[in-house]
């Protein structure tokens, strides 16, 4: 009903004179209570007033004050102006100073939300236009139909033109009166869509329905569960990649690091952690010093936490693990040392806390591909793990030290033999799979916790990628890492999440009888010695 | 006793000096708790009763990885595990004897299956009312996951590093099992709350002090079942093992039997601490397999010296009173860096740990007084690093 | 060899032996006996300052800290000063029976402030029952307990589950017709849970509108649980989540969230383990509108309020530091133990324990709080939605204070059982066999 008035007020030009049931309607506001907030927004929209647009779009936005004792309202502007309510004209001094935001709940949004969807079915944006549409097709007031049919003989764009369709098909459906051949014309437009809410609005149809319309419910229904099955294996598929290039990021330093050195690493999941604080110090530095860079704040991170791990690393490996060469268990436990007094020094400096690390615009938010979600950190994140992967595999291909690697990983004697300085290419390898962990931290510090125990929750299912893939070989470690990754969110939704991972673990424990040495191991004289 | 050959053999010095004072600590303590007056400068408080008990329980834990690790090689980060399983069954018997105690006064059922709205005990718990039952299972649940473990494992010639990662594979997918509230164990809380064990009281001071008696009596059996074993002809081919896999392998040895072996007897006295450890503190839950405590537990072993088994119980009492000390007054906060300050330093400055390392020094002081030079190695302990030098890579 | 065991055996050095032993035990205790403060009263702290639970327990140890500094600013307690004994039992549960074993028996505190999971309660209870001490236990939790030397100053469950889905059933809430229950799996959400479940069918919710998910702890990949979330909820009906997931697990929860596009206006999220301070370690924005439901908010505007946090930012010398609900507790837990020393004249337990019954305290939210038979205190249940900025904005508030509830009505185990150790000496007397526990 406020919808309507709403759309009237627009389309006509409203003689701003009349003074009296705007006004009325404003000192609603100045209660601080949620119900007169409603009526409010009922009575200033039913009021006519020119203002009532701004009024309720800065009610949406945060931006309407009231002062109780001064029973006024206002609108802040962005620049920071302070506008009276009543006449839309800046106040003189400042308002009092029990000011104070008009507060909304969720009920409050979602009235406010539908008024405004609704004036934007006529946006000039052709994605507002569609977002109003959708948010049409999901709320469906019976109210706004007529506005909707204006919109669709008015629209122009195919996509937005269709998503308006489908919000009228939704509203006939859930309409009262409707003729049978009508609904069945509206299950056909509904079942193209598709989706899980499509789903939703034919399951909530009403018992009772005549029959050709309950027939095509059905088929409509049948229609779209074909769909969603196909549609559930690509999104188990885009999950599991998903985390599957987690893993692979954050085990891929420690294969490299056992691969050379025959060394596993307790500590990795620490450079992990560091990687993490580093970029929650850029961010902070960001927020305080240079606000407008903060869109860029994980691209200056990663070669700093890049270089500070690589560096932690390349200090543990001099002053701890080079005096245990040849003892890897001993180094075993050395490194689970250093992990927990970098754990405990990293809550000392920085609290126990989690820490804010905020994502940039282009990693927050997601799109729609098909019938999936998919966000784009997550997308991120696997272009990224593409690219350091691709980087490493260039490096230890075509560079003077990737080769020196390989040749320490196949056989260190000989290698020595030759003249690799097999010291120096150590301490080298921990700090770039060190290194590698700390941007590995950057980009988890985008879906996880950044605190002290980032780390502990990733290093054993690590271990696992790489004793899983093999060691000596990058693809092992890749094929390990998704294999784990899309076998464990396959398993999920019916296994659970908890016995998934023990499923995993198990198969993980069996493999490794049958293949001691992981999926891809080295062949060779030195395996035997 | 004194006349059998082995027995003898078994007990050099160290090990008789060990039995006697762990025989006069477990007289000692009661004597000094239960029959000296409380306001006596000599009186020992219930609480030094329960926290002396809970370290022998640890010794024996120690004890039992340094039969593995210290005489065949295997260094287990998942004994934890075991442990666990131990005093879980321990935990079985302690809750069935409740009884109608239980807050919600069910004759069967523990407290916690009431509370998830379970209407019958699970088939598993069957027979833990029975002492004995529960007993067997303390030692066969234990022994068997080792077995059937071990016997993939060693079969397969799962060595080294990879052995360590897959046994805390193991203990992490027991940790999440019992975190499961419809596992059937009380999932995070785990089982607390007992009242009995045998029909004594288990806050009593006398049933504490004779749980105190009881872990120190097991620790000496254990122990005296570890030297056999260590000192037999069995001893020496696990040593082989140790050192030289292969090498025993071609000398006909069925390494993997050897292996096996050990390792289940180790499982099961692991397992034989977890029950003793229960009762004296009154509560076993999931945490216990945390795949950290089992890594903790084998620092302990490196500190007091690997490969010696007087070396690992001392480990175990050390760490473990610095545990309890760093973790009291302002030093609170940093046990942390203690913990990981000793694992870094003792795999550094001290491989062979405490009893090793006094060993090393004795024999240098005896060699130099041209005394008997045959001490050193008599225990099987590890004079040098046991794998040859810079060849580690993936062949571990 | 032979010669060894036999000279051992034998000879008085075996006496010897047993005497160096004795020496041992001596020497061990000693050194852990601290010096001797004879004219204070002992305050122990029991909460953990390393390990995983250190991201929660340490701001209530510095709560504490303060709240017994300030006390000793006004004069003290009984005319002597309190000492604080702060130890850390770094989030492993057997260390925190055995520190609270140290605290009591060995440093003689008269109470102990503590504790932050079940399990760690769970493990220190038999101790402070078999030595007779007072625990103040200041977390929301699971209820179901009714023990004599514990005092709950957290919520039961009916003190925040149950007045948290009457407000997403009301108009203002939403009007919420089909329910998520998510929970990390361990006994809070699962009892929890079990208690919603049944309430939410004696309202009329049917079986298929309750979907119930339970995650292990520190569960970091919610890609899955998420898009069945969303799945659940586009079912036609309003739906909303109410989330029982645990510490570490949250944040990626959130994240994931926000970044799939459910909005508050779309599946609101009722959250009994998120506040202030696990939201500092978020980007918020995307949330607001998501919701908690507490006790106590930071944002709550009053005198007591404003002056508890002054000094909080005052003593920790950091002016943006949080306070949330389980520092609440401790507060009221701390000043209703004082002033019960001060009616008892004296810190023995068996004395505080009978006098804490009544005693009446003002919480921080404009109410006053008073300590019940049953060891549980009132409270009122304040519902919050998230800000831009971090805080929670208030929209509802129960009329008055809800008594907490020791054992749920609405589970079949315990709906005949009550606690009172006022009048019946009891914590789990059951009102139809008309007998405490199993009648012995």
């Amino acid at each position: 009903m406020a919808l309507t008035v709403v759309f009237g007020m627009l389309a006509g030009a409203v003689n701003a004179a009349h003074a009296g049931p705007y006004e009325d309607a404003l000192a609603g506001f100045t209660t601080d209570d949620f119900s007169d907030t409603a009526n409010a927004v009922d009575a200033v929209v039913a009021s006519g007033s020119p203002l009532a647009g701004t009024v309720i779009q800065a009610l949406h936005d945060g931006n309407l004050l009231f002062s109780a004792t001064a029973k006024k309202v206002y609108i802040k502007k962005d620049s920071g102006e302070v506008l009276d309510a009543e006449t839309g004209k800046p106040i003189a001094g400042t308002p009092p100073d029990d000011t104070d935001n008009v507060r909304l709940n969720n009920r409050l949004r979602n009235i406010v939300d539908s008024a405004i969807g609704a004036l934007t079915l006529m946006a000039p944006d052709a994605d507002k236009r569609y977002d109003a549409a959708q948010s049409v097709f999901k709320s469906r007031p019976e109210s706004a139909r007529p506005a909707l049919e204006k919109a669709i003989a008015a629209e122009k764009v195919a996509r937005v033109k269709t998503a308006m369709q489908q919000a009228r098909a939704a509203l006939i459906l859930s309409a009262s009166d409707t003729s049978a051949a009508d609904k069945v014309a509206a299950i056909a437009v509904i079942s193209e869509r598709g989706d899980q809410d499509s789903l939703g609005l034919l399951d909530s149809m009403s018992q009772g329905q005549p029959p050709e319309v309950a027939q095509a419910v059905t088929a409509a229904k049948a229609k779209i569960n074909r769909t969603l099955a196909i549609w559930n294996t690509v999104q188990n598929l885009w999950y599991g990649l998903s985390l599957g290039s987690v893993l692979l990021l954050a085990a891929i330093g420690l294969a490299i690091t056992f691969g050379v050195m025959g060394v596993i690493n307790m500590a990795h999941g620490e450079m992990v952690m560091i990687g993490a604080y580093v970029t929650f110090v850029v961010q902070e530095v960001i927020r305080q010093r240079y606000p407008g860079l903060f869109d860029y704040s994980l691209t200056i991170a990663l070669p700093l936490a890049f270089v500070v791990a690589a560096l932690v690393g390349i200090v543990i490996e001099r002053t701890v693990i080079r005096f245990l060469y040849g003892r890897p268990l001993e180094t075993l436990l050395a490194t689970w040392g250093i992990s927990l007094v970098l754990q405990q020094a990293v809550r000392s400096i920085f609290g126990p806390t989690n820490k804010e690390v905020g994502n940039p615009s282009w990693m927050s938010g997601a799109f729609d591909l098909g019938g999936i979600t998919i966000t784009y950190n997550r997308m991120w994140i696997i272009v990224f793990t593409g690219i350091v992967f691709v980087a490493l595999l260039a490096m230890l291909r075509f560079t003077r030290l990737g080769l020196e690697m390989r040749a320490v990983t196949q056989n260190r004697r000989m290698a020595a033999a030759v003249g690799i300085r097999t010291a120096r290419i150590d301490a080298l390898t921990f700090g770039l799979g060190s290194g590698i962990a700390g941007i590995a931290g950057v980009a988890l510090s985008q879906i996880d916790n950044v605190s002290p125990n980032l780390g502990q929750g990733y290093i054993i299912d690590s271990f696992m990628v790489v004793v899983f893939g093999g060691v000596g070989n990058l693809w092992g470690t890749l094929v390990g890492a998704l294999t784990l990754g899309i076998a464990n969110k396959f398993l999920e939704p019916f296994a659970g999440a908890v016995l998934g991972k023990i499923a995993i673990l198990v198969f993980i424990i069996l493999f490794i009888q049958k293949r001691p040495r992981g999926m891809f191991a080295l062949k060779g004289r030195a395996i035997e010695a | 006793m004194m006349t059998s050959h082995p027995l003898i053999r078994m007990l050099d010095r160290g090990s008789t000096l060990f039995l006697i004072l762990l025989g006069a600590f477990a007289i000692a303590v009661p004597v000094l708790n239960l029959l000296v007056p409380a306001g006596s400068s000599l009186h020992v408080t219930t609480y030094y009763v329960a926290l002396f008990g809970k370290y022998i329980c640890y010794g024996l834990l120690a004890l039992s990885i340094d039969l593995i690790w210290g005489y065949v090689g295997i260094l287990s980060l998942g004994h934890g595990a075991f442990f666990a399983l131990g005093g879980y069954a321990m935990g079985m018997y302690l809750m069935r004897q409740i009884g109608t105690r239980g807050v919600y006064a069910n004759p069967i059922l523990p407290d916690f299956m009431v509370f998830l709205n379970w209407k019958e005990l699970p088939i598993f718990w069957y027979g833990f009312n029975h002492f004995a039952y529960a007993m067997l299972m303390v030692l066969l649940v234990p022994g068997l996951l080792a077995f059937v473990f071990g016997w993939f494992a060693f079969r397969s010639r799962v060595t080294g590093v990879y052995l360590s990662i897959i046994t805390q594979a193991m203990t992490y997918a027991l940790l999440l099992g019992f975190f499961r509230n419809n596992f059937g164990f009380g999932g995070n809380n785990g089982l607390t709350d007992f009242k009995d064990i045998l029909g004594f009281n288990v806050q009593a001071e006398g049933t504490r002090n004779a749980l105190l008696v009881m872990s120190c009596l097991m620790l000496a059996i254990c122990f005296l079942v570890c030297r056999a074993i260590v000192t037999s002809k069995l001893g020496k081919v696990l040593i082989g093992i140790r050192d030289a896999e292969s090498r025993t392998r071609f000398l006909g040895y069925r390494v993997e039997s050897y292996k096996l072996f050990v390792f289940t007897v180790s499982a099961c006295m692991a397992g034989i601490a977890g029950a003793l450890y229960v009762p004296q503190v009154g509560i076993i839950n999931p945490g216990e397999f945390a795949p950290a405590n089992s890594i903790e537990a084998v620092i302990w072993v490196a500190v007091g010296g690997r490969g010696t088994l007087t070396g690992a119980v001392l480990g175990a009492l050390v760490v473990n009173y610095a545990k309890t000390f760093f973790t009291s007054g302002f030093l609170a906060p940093y046990w942390l860096f203690m913990l990981g300050a000793l694992f870094i330093g003792t795999t550094l400055l001290m491989p062979r740990g405490i009893i090793g390392t006094y060993n090393n020094w004795r024999s240098g002081q005896r060699d130099k007084s041209e005394a008997a030079a045959s001490a050193a190695a008599e225990d099987g302990e590890i004079v040098d690093p046991p794998q040859p030098a810079p060849q580690p890579s993936a062949a571990e | 060899m032979y010669k060894t065991l036999h000279t051992a055996a034998r000879r008085p050095v075996a006496r010897k032996w047993l005497a160096a032993a004795a020496g041992l035990v001596m020497a061990a205790t000693g050194a852990m006996q601290p010096a001797k403060a004879a004219d204070t009263i002992k305050v122990g702290i029991l909460h953990s300052l390393s390990g995983t639970m250190a991201i929660s327990e340490t701001t209530l140890k510095d709560v504490m800290l303060m709240l017994i500094d300030e006390q000793n600013k006004k004069g003290g307690l009984l005319g002597k000063k309190l000492e604080a004994v702060v130890v850390d039992p770094a989030s492993n549960w057997p260390l925190f029976a055995e520190k609270a074993r140290e605290l009591i028996s060995k440093d003689k505190v008269s109470v102990v402030f503590g504790c932050w999971t079940s399990v760690s309660r769970k493990s220190v209870l038999p101790v402070f029952k078999e030595l007779n001490s007072i625990l103040f236990y200041p977390v929301q939790f699971e209820g179901e307990e009714g023990e004599r030397n514990v005092f709950y100053t957290g919520a039961a469950p009916n003190q925040q589950a149950i007045p948290a889905v009457d407000y997403l059933m009301s108009k203002d809430g939403g009007s919420v017709k089909r329910w998520v229950l998510e929970g990390t799996d361990y006994v809070y959400p699962r009892t929890t849970n079990k208690i919603l479940e049944a309430y939410l069918k004696s309202k009329g919710v049917k079986a298929e509108d309750i979907m119930i998910n339970y995650t292990p702890f520190g569960f970091s990949d919610w890609q899955t649980e998420v898009s069945k979330i969303k799945a659940f909820g586009s079912a036609g009906k309003k739906t909303a989540v109410v989330s029982t997931v645990n510490g570490d697990a949250n944040v990626p929860f959130y994240k994931e969230l926000g970044n799939q596009g459910i909005k508050a206006t779309d599946i609101p999220v009722m959250a009994f383990s998120v506040g202030e301070e696990e939201l500092a370690g978020l980007d918020t924005k995307p949330l607001v509108g998501h919701l908690a439901a507490w006790n106590y908010f930071e944002s709550v505007k009053n005198k007591d309020n404003t002056a508890f946090i002054n000094k909080w930012h005052e003593f920790t010398k950091k002016p943006k530091r949080t306070t949330n609900d389980p520092m609440e507790a401790h507060y009221i837990g701390f000043n209703m133990w004082v002033k019960a020393v001060e009616k008892a004249k004296s810190t023995d337990p068996d004395k505080v324990i009978a006098a804490l019954p009544g005693i009446k305290q003002a919480n921080l939210t404009g109410g006053i709080s008073e300590m019940l038979p049953n060891h549980y205190i009132t409270k009122p249940v304040l519902i919050g939605e998230v800000r831009a900025d971090g805080q929670f904005d208030v929209v509802w508030k129960t009329k008055g204070l809800v008594k907490g509830d020791a054992w749920s009505n609405y589970l079949p185990g315990s709906k005949d059982l009550v606690a009172d150790w006022v009048k019946l000496k009891c914590g789990n007397y059951n009102t139809v066999t008309k007998k405490c526990g199993s009648g012995s």
